[in-house]
């Protein structure tokens, strides 16, 4: 804290004027920088806030794009007021606004409000990972002949190559559910909230893809995923599900484009 | 003799990358990908696409398929929106490759910036802030510039802001401290017609003063948009850049008298939010081409006396 501010005295004019005009535009406490006023000295506060304004309400906007799910479970005024606490808190680091908003989930998990709707953070889990697959890059979904021509007695020992969109999410609750009604126009009936449900998100050309993954399809995909080969996820899906279908999970991870390709592993 | 051969040697390793331009003598849009699939539709345009540069800053997917699409039929502009060229810190390295690397890529009929900053520290704020106009913020404006223009390897095109309030610490004009960049720098400019509006109504002086200070023959192209009213702390008219409106009639005619100056300068129609169907964005590009149609005829004297 001492090093900066004295960095900031040698720098000298040179960091003074955003040095003084930034704090108070992500905090309503502190008053007008004194360095600023309107025409022939006139004060500026309503002038100085159309910034901060602009500042604030684009921040909140960029979340809500990012966010549109929980916005609409949540409402807008409820959602405005809560990524209102996080931009503040965590305001962006980066001009890419698609990056903007990783914390928000767990800013979510501690947010006082929102503690009744304790599957909410997942729901923006998914949101975040649904962009990242957006923006991820291009990549050729591996196509089904691929593995259907590698010999029985080395299937064990493939490891794949993963989708650069591809993307999952655990959930103690019915998020994939929750998040599918709510990225509609449609009315929801009623959910029960309360069943686990995994999210596998994928984008094998333009569209992103959200599924509900079957039990032990999340932990056999990101064994596979990390570089694991077949026979070593498929036996981790086995032991934490032994009712683990692992011939519709292969089925499902090549329909879904979840891998670009397959190489025989070292075994 | 060695010595002599040495410059044109580097020069031909970075070779300066000055494209044709088609966008000479046309009027353009904001491209927003809702409007993708009516633009298509209507076939090739006479008009340009300009894009906000960090929009395209994703790995691949859906915006870059986009972009990639309207680029085929139409001259593209790049518009750099968090440079932050007018901040005291040093440009951030990653987002100039990040520029460079889609000027690259995309190789666009203009390129331009903001005289203004987003980013302090670590914070990115979204927004163009202002600067004071000193001599030191010159300097390092000038830096910055030059740091952009090496990277990519051609002049910017830098906007003029519009500003709601000033610094006390500013010692010179923001035309004056504009012509100095240019000057400097060698950048084109960007006159934003509604951001000249904007601040003579928000500062108290003469937009049409500004305009006869401003050094106009460095101007490579024009920004349109549409603004708010809101008022200031004594109740006077403070006007508000919000992109979320066709253009004022106050600044079509700013821009008409612009032109009538300039000849034809290619010139976009920004509509950032509330954005409408492709149709009334079209329109204002439309209504844009019809001035710049009428100042091309004028500036042909002889063949308006032999059709006469």
């Amino acid at each position: 804290m001492l090093l900066l501010e004295y960095a900031h005295r040698v720098s000298g004019p040179r960091t003074s004027y955003a040095g003084a005009f930034s704090p108070p535009l992500l905090n309503p406490n502190q008053a007008t920088p004194p360095t600023v006023a309107g025409p022939s000295g006139k004060p500026a506060v309503k002038r100085y806030n159309v910034y901060r304004n602009n500042v604030t309400v684009s921040l909140i906007d960029a979340l809500a794009a990012v966010y549109p799910a929980v916005q609409r479970i949540t409402g807008v005024e409820f959602f405005r007021a809560m990524a209102r606490s996080h931009i503040r808190a965590t305001p962006p680091n980066s001009p890419l606004l698609f990056e903007y908003g990783r914390e928000f989930p767990a800013f979510i998990e501690r947010y006082e409000y929102a503690r009744s709707m304790p599957w909410l953070a997942d729901i923006a889990r998914i949101e975040r990972a649904w962009l990242d697959a957006y923006h991820a890059a291009d990549g050729a979904q591996m196509a089904p002949a691929a593995l259907a021509s590698v010999p029985l007695e080395q299937l064990a020992d493939l490891v794949f190559v993963p989708h650069p969109a591809t993307r999952i999410v655990c959930s103690n609750f019915a998020a994939v559910t929750i998040f599918a009604a709510n990225r509609t126009e449609e009315s929801i009936g009623p959910i029960n909230a309360g069943v686990p449900e995994d999210a596998l998100i994928t984008r094998p050309d333009l569209d992103v893809v959200v599924r509900h993954l079957p039990a032990g399809g999340a932990i056999f995909l990101t064994n596979l995923i990390s570089g694991r080969t077949l026979g070593k996820a498929a036996a981790a899906a086995l032991e934490a599900t032994p009712a683990f279908d692992i011939g519709a999970s292969i089925a499902g991870m090549i329909e879904a484009g979840v891998f670009t390709d397959l190489n025989l592993g070292e075994g | 003799m060695k010595k002599a051969v040495e410059p044109a040697a580097a020069f031909a390793a970075l070779p300066l990358r000055f494209p044709a331009n088609p966008v000479a003598g046309r009027a353009g849009t904001s491209f927003k990908h809702q409007h993708l699939t009516a633009i298509i539709a209507e076939g090739k345009q006479d008009g340009f696409f300009e894009v906000h540069a960090e929009n395209y800053m994703g790995a691949g997917g859906l915006p870059h398929r986009a972009l990639e699409a309207i680029r085929r039929d139409n001259p593209v502009s790049v518009h750099g929106v968090c440079m932050s060229i007018g901040g005291p810190q040093p440009l951030d390295k990653a987002h100039l490759e990040r520029f460079r690397s889609l000027v690259e890529r995309y190789e666009p009929a203009l390129v331009s910036e903001h005289l203004a900053w987003s980013t302090h520290e670590t914070t990115y704020f979204n927004d163009l802030l202002p600067l004071p106009y000193t001599e030191t913020t010159l300097a390092c404006v000038c830096d910055h510039i030059d740091e952009v223009q090496e990277a990519i390897r051609r002049p910017i095109l830098l906007e003029n802001p519009s500003t709601y309030v000033t610094f006390c610490e500013s010692t010179m004009s923001e035309t004056d401290f504009i012509r100095a960049i240019v000057r400097r720098t060698g950048c084109g400019l960007l006159l934003d017609v509604n951001n000249v509006f904007v601040s003579a109504a928000n500062h108290g002086f003469s937009a049409l003063e500004y305009l006869s200070d401003f050094p106009l023959a460095h101007v490579g192209e024009i920004h349109l948009a549409g603004h708010a009213e809101q008022t200031d702390d004594e109740g006077d008219l403070l006007l508000i850049d919000s992109h979320d409106g066709p253009v004022a009639d106050a600044v079509w005619k700013l821009f008409e008298i612009v032109i009538g100056r300039c000849g034809a300068i290619p010139t976009l129609v920004e509509w950032d939010s509330n954005i409408p169907d492709w149709p009334i964005l079209r329109a204002e590009a439309i209504a844009a081409q019809a001035i710049l149609d009428r100042h091309k005829v004028i500036a042909l004297p002889d063949h308006s006396h032999a059709a006469a």
